[in-house]
């Protein structure tokens, strides 16, 4: 079945006709997601390489029946985009723009979660989401990913790419892979997919692709332990890295956590998760488990 | 961006939270001058982006404006763990009651603001946490509903704070909510909250941290940014659009995506290495950044061999390559570099540099490969 994307995603694209948007947008085509429009306000009715452009998502989704929407928008405006997107129906936003503000991400992601219809919104500042062989939507090589058995959820963009090629070259394929991104206030977080994979009939194991900061890492954890019977193998980044410039003290506070590879590798480890040391060890822990 | 204490208290003076009055100097001259104009005794507290000044004789109490210029002249130029003393606050010194903590800020877990208030103030708030965590208490607050008045009942109640303060603390929250909502600031926190001999409750000190990525509709930013120092490295790095953050080993690193670039530390790291840095060229490089990171790099004397790890996705491999090629024959390389290169156009990468051989350039299949050959190249040129 694989996650979020698949046979039956008809994707558009809010900023196709910019460069970024237009650049990847038809690369994901030429996957072979079936991108079916493009908004950019003020240029509805002209197309990008036949796919149509709309004024609006509500029109966009009128006429084509889109129920993905992937964002390219700059960051004033990447916040109104995921909203519109959210109100005109669409299930699944996708939403590629770095540097939105954290407080405009606070209410965009409060508004989401609640009420009757949850769109689900991964991203901001994320790779995107594959799933191999059905569609590919964001900027994730597809030709290092391959069909199979595993499913990965990482904070990472390039990161993810060196595991998912490495397990590819182990010759193991994957499910779906989503990269949720490393901003503060993420639209989606590791437990968010977690939940996703553990019902997939697909996913056979995850991989699970962390780094320092936060206490997602810690939660994601302990919601395994409780409620996952998929096994699980995580990779942390940032043993060496040097500590921030951190200042005041209520992020701790708030989680507890110091955010460190190290505390997170411990909360991993004590939830029955195999840490692998390298991404390289990590392919080989999961031949070993398939 | 971490703001220094006078910039954060500017910024909180604005929005209605009371605070001392007081005058920034970068010289004694100017603490005289600013002592003078405030009348009677002043405190002198060094700007730094570091907790702890008080402990290091960073802040000084100051009975004239000769005494200002005096300890000013000792405060200016001070190392307070790695952070030289450039300016100084002065400010009217009053009388403490009681000190009080309290905060707002982005809480990344449950994706919603949380406030923070304890009646133990101006003591290491993290300590608290830790020994006496119902001394603590935190209100979540509804990014779309914002603060209402019973959020900061619930935090001066709940923190217990002295009755005598509690009807201005909780007139005050509010105020300190808003310049964190309207700042766009991850982090609002002043510790101590103090209730003085006045009976009055002010705020006496700031540390406010804002969202860079909300510049674009603050020019004040900008303006708040001039006076931020970084190392003559990390400026370089930054203007080339560069994320730099020097290390002390000697194996420098290059790498597109901050978790590569932290994968890459690590592996060099057990590989037995010691990195130089941290280096990320973010996505879609071309040859230019690649140029000048290598120049950023190998401008670190202490460098003894560069491990370049990209893992193309919209970064290309022929543009790496290109870039490294460039960098060979534009600058004096003296140390070996080493490159990995795979992703989007790795093959023709790694080809345009086979087929331009350099005495210094050393090719890696993997990461790990990689990261041997640096660690053991810094070795030989390290003896």
């Amino acid at each position: 079945m694989a996650i979020l994307i698949g046979n039956d995603t008809r994707l558009l694209v809010q900023g196709l006709t910019g460069r970024e948007g237009s650049f990847h947008g038809l690369r994901n085509k030429k996957y072979g997601t079936n991108l079916v429009a493009g908004v950019t306000p003020g240029k509805g009715g002209s197309d990008v390489e036949g796919v149509p452009i709309f004024d609006t998502v509500r029109e966009a989704t009128t006429a084509t029946g889109a129920n993905t929407s992937m964002v390219f928008v700059p960051p004033p405006v990447a916040a109104d985009a995921i909203l519109e997107s959210h109100d005109a129906g669409i299930e699944v936003i996708i939403a590629i723009t770095e540097g939105i503000p954290a407080m405009d991400m606070a209410r965009t992601v409060t508004h989401l979660r609640r009420g009757q219809r949850a769109a689900a919104l991964i991203g901001p500042n994320c790779p995107g989401v594959i799933s191999p062989g059905k569609a590919n939507v964001g900027i994730i090589p597809g030709e290092v990913c391959t069909e199979g058995p595993v499913g990965l959820v990482s904070r990472s963009g390039t990161l993810t790419y060196q595991i998912v090629y490495e397990l590819t070259q182990e010759g193991i394929g994957q499910s779906t892979c989503v990269g949720v991104g490393g901003d503060p206030i993420p639209g989606s977080d590791f437990i968010d997919v977690l939940e996703r994979f553990e019902k997939d009939d697909l996913t056979k194991l995850v991989v699970l692709v962390g780094e320092i900061g936060g206490d997602a890492e810690e939660r994601a954890a302990a919601w395994v332990k409780e409620n996952m019977r998929t096994p699980v193998v995580a990779y942390i980044a940032g043993f060496t890295a040097p500590p921030g410039k951190r200042m005041g003290h209520a992020g701790a506070i708030v989680s507890g956590s110091q955010g460190t590879a190290a505390a997170k590798k411990e909360a991993l480890e004590a939830a029955g998760i195999r840490v692998a040391s390298n991404p390289t060890e990590v392919s080989a822990i999961v031949k070993e488990l398939l | 961006m971490d703001l220094f204490e006078y910039q954060g208290k500017e910024l909180l003076r604005k929005y209605g939270v009371p605070v001392p009055e007081g005058r920034v100097a970068s010289t004694p001259e100017e603490a005289v001058a600013a002592a003078r104009k405030l009348g009677g005794r002043v405190v002198v507290k060094a700007q730094v982006l570091i907790g702890g000044r008080g402990k290091a004789g960073g802040i000084k109490v100051a009975r004239s404006p000769e005494e200002a210029s005096e300890v000013t002249d000792q405060i200016l130029g001070m190392d307070i763990r790695g952070h030289t003393v450039k300016r100084v606050l002065v400010e009217r010194a009053g009388d403490i009651t009681d000190e009080y903590y309290c905060s707002f800020l982005v809480d990344r877990s449950e994706r919603q603001f949380l406030g923070i208030m304890s009646a133990e103030g101006g003591v290491d708030i993290e300590e608290v946490a830790a020994n006496d965590p119902e001394k603590i208490t935190r209100v979540h607050i509804d990014p779309l509903l914002g603060i209402s008045q019973f959020h900061a009942r619930e935090l001066v109640f709940g923190a217990d704070i002295d009755r005598d303060a509690r009807k201005e603390a909780i007139a005050i929250l509010p105020k300190l909510y808003d310049a964190f909502v309207s700042l766009d600031a991850s982090l609002v926190e002043v510790n101590p909250l103090v209730l003085t001999g006045e009976g009055r409750v002010m705020a006496l000190d700031a540390k406010v941290s804002v969202d860079d990525s909300a510049g674009y509709r603050h020019p004040i930013f900008d303006e708040l940014k001039t006076v931020h120092e970084v190392p003559e490295q990390e400026r370089l790095a930054k203007e080339k659009g560069l994320t730099f953050i020097k290390l002390d080993g000697d194996v420098g690193i290059i790498g597109n995506g901050a978790g590569l670039v932290m994968s890459t530390l690590d592996v060099v790291k057990a590989a037995g290495g010691d990195p130089a840095n941290f280096l990320d060229v973010g996505g879609g490089a071309g040859a230019d950044v690649l140029s000048s990171a290598l120049e950023v790099i190998t401008s670190n004397s202490e460098v003894n061999s560069v491990l370049i790890n990209i893992f193309g996705g919209i970064t290309r491999g022929d543009l790496v390559a290109e870039g490294i090629i460039d960098a060979l024959g534009r600058l004096e390389i003296k140390v070996p570099i080493v490159v990995r290169l795979d992703g989007t156009n790795a093959e023709q990468g790694r080809k345009m540099l086979a087929d331009a051989p350099h005495e210094m350039l050393v090719t890696a299949a993997t990461m790990l490969e990689g990261a041997e050959k640096a660690v053991e190249l810094a070795g030989k040129g390290g003896e």
